[in-house]
């Protein structure tokens, strides 16, 4: 089950939009197959991402994985209890867990992110 | 039995798979110049084995290998004691492979973690990698480790690096997009007005070599503040015996150190296999090139070392490693650990001291020589620059049948300094083979 309120990308991040900005990590399935995260290299606030451009890196014990912007914008805060703590991602990926907190630039680019029920198909599908 | 697997129609086949219509290997290497290729292949019949032997021995006897050396450029003659081939020569370390493996044994990891250990020892850096192939890749790898860092690509390198590692480095960044700035050694030292002129909010480091490749000693602790106020890094390339009576890069605030181990135990041996040295800030550790060993605890609690911090190396991170090295100079570094060992901190300390005490002592014998002049504008470690009345090669030439390799012609690198010879003096040099260097050269000179 995937959180109902949250839109998704084909590269298994989450993003919650809360008015203008968004908040974004990774989905419980991405955070179980790169199993126990080690550590997260941000970008730095104030940096301008463009939608599915590559921003953060996320490394586990067996991998380093790329995070993609959900959504064009500007970083506006990092998660700096990751920086002790990148285990959180694995203990609570939808909340305690988010990596960036952005402002959108363009809210129409919620079109290119898919729901829940899409999101849940396309798990079912690739998996 | 034939040991060539492809018949003369399996060649003609393939030649015309891939479009050779005439048939000719040959035309496979149009593509290298004439004048690079092989004349001939023509090969002599077999011979037995007594034959190669007697052969081989007879090239071997061509080597000068008992010449009294005064020469260094970045490489040097020092004393290495027995035990350091003793304990390397041991099959467990000699026959294995390179440590590639995560399943390497627990006697390799153990071996190089206490490898790194004694680098951050030496250069009082926090962090070191497993080593590298040598000081000049080494230098290069640090060089792409502040580029990645301060996410810029403006490198300025001080005159006084050593010409061959700045060849590497160019040669290697060939196809970047690197803007490299070569400021001059001024009096024998970095030039501050120089590099101030270039350094900027672009510069991701400034690169310095510690004693420079003259010989001459800096620090270099003003260069680092300057660095570091506009958010570059100082990479600091080193001679790590010379650590025994310099300051630590650590000391004049360098962010990476490097440098060639060879002065640690490895013998000269015609110019390799080195050892490349690299240690940094521990903030750096991720952006690290190489394999790192750790030290951690079994499932019973007991002590073991592990490949650690692996995600940085390119068989997980891919396109995104931090570098393509994807191995060390593992023998090489057990000499180098076998060496600080048996050796210890005071005896480095020691070593360094000779080596210093005799430069000096050959300084004072050289320069009462008519035509010769020291240049004394910078305190040097164990090597120093003269100048000759005239071009050197051919009192080279002299010397070497006197069993002395005199020193390095600066004119091969320096265009303007035809007339310079580099000199170095280890603690292996005695005060006799010093006199005796210095008649044999004013004899050349002068009879």
């Amino acid at each position: 089950m995937v959180p109902q309120e949250l839109k998704y990308t084909k590269e298994h991040e989450w993003v919650r939009i809360e008015g203008g900005e968004a908040v974004f990590g990774i989905t419980d399935h991405a955070q179980s197959e790169l199993g126990d995260v080690t550590f997260v290299e941000f970008p730095d606030t104030g940096s301008e991402i463009k939608q599915f451009g590559s921003l953060a890196t996320v490394e586990s014990v067996k991998a380093a994985s790329d995070i993609y912007a959900p959504l064009s914008g500007r970083i506006l805060k990092v998660n700096e209890a990751l920086r002790d703590k990148p285990e959180i991602i694995n203990q609570s990926p939808y909340e305690e867990g988010w990596i960036c907190r952005i402002s959108v630039a363009d809210a129409m680019e919620e079109r290119n992110l898919m729901d829940a029920s899409a999101y849940e198909t396309y798990l079912k599908e690739s998996g | 039995m034939n040991y060539i697997p492809h018949s003369e129609q399996d060649r003609q086949e393939m030649l015309k798979v891939i479009g050779i219509r005439s048939g000719n290997v040959d035309e496979l290497f149009k593509g290298i110049p004439a004048e690079l290729r092989a004349l001939s292949f023509d090969l002599p019949s077999g011979k037995s084995e007594f034959e190669v032997e007697r052969y081989l021995k007879s090239l071997a006897e061509k080597n000068a290998t008992d010449l009294v050396t005064f020469v260094g450029g970045g490489f040097y003659d020092h004393y290495i004691p027995a035990a350091v081939d003793a304990v390397v020569s041991r099959s467990e370390f000699y026959t294995a492979y390179t440590p590639y493996q995560a399943e390497a044994s627990q006697g390799t990891l153990q071996a190089i973690y206490e490898y790194q250990s004694c680098i951050c020892r030496l250069t009082g850096m926090e962090v070191s990698n497993a080593s590298l192939y040598d000081g000049g890749t080494a230098l290069y790898e640090a060089a792409m480790m502040a580029i990645h860092i301060t996410g810029r690509n403006k490198i300025i390198m001080d005159g006084g690096v050593n010409p061959i590692y700045r060849r590497m480095m160019y040669c290697y960044t060939t196809n970047l997009s690197i803007e490299f700035v070569e400021t001059p050694v001024t009096h024998g030292q970095s030039d501050r007005n120089e590099i101030d002129k270039y350094l900027d909010d672009k510069t991701a480091a400034v690169i310095l070599q510690n004693p420079n490749f003259f010989g001459a000693i800096d620090d270099h602790s003003d260069i680092a503040e300057k660095c570091h106020k506009l958010g570059a890094l100082v990479i600091e390339s080193v001679y790590p015996l010379s650590l025994g009576v310099l300051k630590t890069p650590q000391e004049m605030g360098a962010d990476i150190a490097t440098g060639e181990g060879q002065s640690l135990g490895i013998p000269l041996s015609f110019g390799g296999p080195y050892l490349g040295f690299m240690a940094a800030r521990k903030e750096f550790i991720r952006r690290m090139p190489g394999r790192i060993v750790g030290a951690t605890t079994d499932r019973a609690g007991r002590r073991s070392f592990i490949l650690t911090l692996q995600t940085r190396e390119q068989h997980i991170r891919r396109e995104k490693a931090t570098s393509n090295i994807c191995s060390n100079e593992a023998l090489c570094a057990l000499r180098a650990l076998v060496y600080m060992c048996l050796i210890g901190k005071e005896g480095i300390k020691e070593i360094a001291a000779l080596c210093m005490n005799k430069a000096e002592y050959a300084k004072q014998k050289l320069e009462a020589i008519k035509g010769v002049e020291v240049k004394r504008s910078s305190p040097t470690f164990n090597e120093f620059i003269i100048k000759l009345p005239g071009d050197p090669n051919g009192l080279i030439g002299k010397l070497i049948e006197k069993g002395i390799a005199a020193g390095f012609p600066l004119g091969r690198y320096y265009e303007d300094m035809t007339d310079y010879m580099l000199i170095a003096v280890t603690e292996k040099r005695t005060r006799q083979e010093i006199a005796m260097f210095a008649e044999a050269l004013e004899d050349a000179l002068w009879s």
